[in-house]
């Protein structure tokens, strides 16, 4: 069977019942109504919202980092302060 | 000063708070929109609520309009905007195998099959069987399909609807139809063979 010519066929006939165009009594009665009763949009409302919302990720962020920086390392040697400044001097290759 | 009659006049109005303009607006378009909702929501309570959402959204970014292209356009992106968000809210109710074919249906594949094609009689059935289909498939690959295949639109209208670019609408209308004859191959393969 020609699914090509199947599929075409199907919606050459689909396009010929177009979908009903008819609107429900007094919708646009309905609309204004919600319209009317809906509060106005409040900017400073909306800003609140969104800085809530970044507050919370910029928290989640911190918990996360502090969670990550107390995790103890599979290092087997704590590095210092100290060793972490001298390392680079202390490399073998490096000589001049 | 009479009443404002143009689209561009009410809109103005609304603008400067006068509320009852964007009545007018709502009753002109109110039946496209419904014959486009219906295309992507079955149950009329849907349909209504696919409609009402559209209007509120119109009402509330009316500020947005520019006025550089039609309000029915702008209206229109918008109504293929909450259609999509529809298909993808309610992605998880869709079907995901396909019953049996009715009767009608049935019929329909024996006379395509019989070469016996554009019978108008048979078109419900027809449409019946493309809705069916269209409910199982991706909410991009049914929103593009409608699109395309039953609303007529070029590729280039349907990147200006949906706001996708040409390249995207044009592989997921390539992705889309081979989806619809996979099913409609299986199908005709549960039927015939």
């Amino acid at each position: 069977m020609d699914l090509n010519r199947l599929q075409q066929n199907l919606f050459a006939q689909a396009r010929s019942v177009p979908p009903s165009d008819q609107v429900p009594y007094a919708f646009e009665k309905r609309v204004m109504a919600s319209l009317r009763a809906a509060p106005p949009a409040d900017a400073w409302l909306l800003w609140g919202r969104a800085l809530w919302r970044g507050a919370a990720a910029c928290v989640a962020l911190s918990v996360l980092l502090s969670v990550w920086s107390v995790w103890p390392t599979n290092d087997s040697e704590p590095v210092t302060l100290e060793s972490a400044v001298f390392a680079a001097a202390e490399e073998p290759g490096e000589a001049w | 000063m009479g009443q404002p009659e143009s689209d561009a006049e009410l809109i103005a109005a609304v603008l400067k708070g006068s509320t009852g303009c964007f009545e007018p607006l709502v009753q002109k378009y109110s039946p496209r929109l419904f014959a486009t909702a219906r295309r992507y929501a079955r149950r009329e309570s849907e349909v209504e609520d696919i409609v009402q959402e559209i209007w509120q959204k119109a009402y509330a970014h009316l500020g947005s309009f520019r006025g550089d292209a039609p309000f029915e356009h702008w209206l229109m992106r918008l109504a293929v905007h909450v259609c999509y968000d529809f298909l993808r809210k309610h992605q998880r109710n869709r079907e995901t195998s396909f019953t049996e074919l009715t009767e009608p249906e049935s019929d329909w594949l024996d006379r395509h099959v019989a070469g016996s094609e554009g019978d108008p009689e048979n078109a419900a059935a027809a449409k019946q069987l493309v809705d069916r289909l269209l409910a199982q498939l991706s909410p991009p690959a049914r929103l593009v399909i409608t699109l395309l295949e039953l609303e007529e639109r070029s590729i280039k209208e349907i990147s200006q609807l949906t706001g996708w670019s040409i390249t995207l609408v044009k592989v997921r209308a390539f992705r889309a139809r081979a989806e619809m004859r996979k099913l409609l191959g299986r199908i005709a393969k549960d039927k015939y063979l």
